[in-house]
């Protein structure tokens, strides 16, 4: 019990003096899943709307296979975007293995099912309403998706944000990819799970706090810089 | 003003999933004139519209205008019984039309202004679109429908939820825009409305065209027994 509450008054010391490492790995974290969120987005918001406009044969198919594709295990993405980027894999001349860059293509993968599938749920109500009137208008297909993307903002900032919670507190795949190497891939998930094994809990608890006070202030900023509930429903 | 009438229609069918929803129906609508669909709920008012429209598509028949489906597509507007309201201000909601022809930003506001100003909405053209009463819903998609100028404007039963006031003004709108040059073909099941409004009716029942006559005709001497007793407030199946 008191190994856990120093962990707990180490783990406030160490966001009280704004520790210089702790802040390295938050800010790389925050860089390696922001940067795999808008990726993702830019793929899998507009895939959503297409999955809700268009009637395709194998539309059905893909819808499911996105749902299924949800419940993707990140060790089974990290393992394969490893093997794909190893030395002798089909990527290899990149050299991307254990850079951030890594990170980001193996946590792209792992949201980018999410956010389409939420995204695509909303999105196809809100075409069930603008049916009638954007097929009497004649608009083009482009013209169609980017109402809906427009038009149903709220619900894909949902989507996205579910997507942002899930790359933050990834930590099987970019532990595989990254190889969480000091300085250079060693992010909040996986410096939790090295501290945690060292025993150090101090450090592995103060990490913790940090990982869910930064997705708690991610959302409320997001919740209030876009107004969301404040001015009617969308 | 017209140059895509008159309108031919034959031998048109619509099915959907092996049932007959309309057809075969032939008629010819003229370049002038003000057209009003009649017959009870479910005899096929609605996918006579969508199918004149173009948005439904044929299973036999033709439906054609004098010059080619794209370029008809793009001279014609539709307003819903219910309006489709986009999740945008009114002033979006107005500009939308122009906004997907590529009208540039500033000549489309200047429009959904002056249209805002003709349909009594000067004051809410910030306001979201999706909380105005049902009147002025009705009446925003009438202006947003006629703000591209369309030669053959469509109405599927435009007041069928609105009192009487707003019912008026859809009305003095409807007439305004015959005045000026388009061709309006309406569904209503209001026999009052058409009255008021009608210059030729199309009476329809299970899908069939029952009667075609000049509205003069139609309410003082229908020729089919249905449509008498439609007149007669009669329930008709």
């Amino acid at each position: 019990m008191s190994d856990i509450l120093d962990g707990v008054m180490q783990g406030i010391w160490l966001l009280v003096t704004l520790d210089p490492e702790l802040i390295e790995i938050t800010l790389r974290s925050l860089r390696i899943t922001v940067s795999a969120l808008l990726i993702a987005s830019a793929i899998a918001l507009p895939l959503g709307a297409l999955l809700a406009v268009r009637r395709f044969r194998f539309r059905r198919i893909v819808i499911a296979i996105l749902n299924a594709l949800m419940g993707l295990p990140p060790v089974v993405v990290g393992l394969c975007v490893y093997i794909i980027l190893s030395r002798s894999g089909p990527l290899g001349v990149l050299g991307l293995l254990f850079t951030p860059s890594a990170m980001v293509i193996a946590q792209v993968i792992i949201i980018v099912p999410l956010v389409a599938s939420i995204a695509h749920q909303s999105l196809r109500d809100l075409w069930s309403e603008y049916h009638d009137l954007l097929i009497s208008m004649n608009t083009s297909q482009w013209q169609r998706i980017t109402t809906l993307l427009w038009d149903g903002r709220r619900a894909l900032l949902t989507a996205s944000l579910a997507g942002f919670g899930r790359a933050i507190g990834e930590v099987g795949a970019i532990m595989v990819v990254g190889g969480n190497i000091d300085h250079a891939t060693r992010v909040l998930t996986t410096a939790i799970a090295l501290e945690t094994g060292k025993g150090d809990f101090g450090l592995a608890l103060g990490l913790g706090f940090v990982l869910i006070f930064m997705a708690l202030s991610v959302n409320l900023a997001i919740h209030y810089l876009t107004r969301t509930e404040v001015e009617g429903r969308w | 003003m017209t140059s895509m009438m008159p309108l031919v229609v034959e031998k048109a069918q619509v099915r959907r999933r092996g049932k007959v929803l309309i057809g075969p129906v032939n008629f010819t609508l003229q370049t002038s004139g003000l057209t009003v669909v009649m017959g009870p709920n479910g005899s096929g008012k609605t996918s006579l519209l969508r199918m004149l429209h173009g948005v439904v598509r044929l299973a036999d028949g033709t439906v054609s205008w004098t010059c080619d489906k794209t370029s008809a597509r793009a001279k014609q507007a539709f307003v819903f019984q219910n309006p489709i309201m986009l999740r945008r201000s009114v002033r979006d909601n107005l500009t939308f039309p122009l906004r997907i022809l590529n009208v540039p930003r500033k000549t489309a506001n200047a429009e959904a202004e002056r249209w805002a100003a003709r349909i009594g909405l000067e004051q809410a053209l910030a306001r979201s679109a999706t909380v105005l009463s049902g009147g002025e819903k009705q009446k925003l998609a009438l202006a947003r429908a006629l703000i591209r100028e369309p030669e053959v404007l469509f109405l599927d039963e435009p007041c069928a939820s609105l009192d009487g006031r707003a019912t008026r003004e859809i009305e003095t709108l409807l007439l305004q825009a015959r005045a000026d040059g388009t061709r309006i073909i309406m569904a209503t099941h209001d026999v009052g409305q058409a009255r008021r409004l009608a210059s030729e009716v199309l009476f329809i029942l299970q899908g069939k065209l029952h009667e075609f006559s000049p509205a003069e005709v139609f309410f003082e001497n229908a020729k089919t027994d249905a449509a008498r007793a439609f007149l007669n407030g009669d329930i008709i199946e």
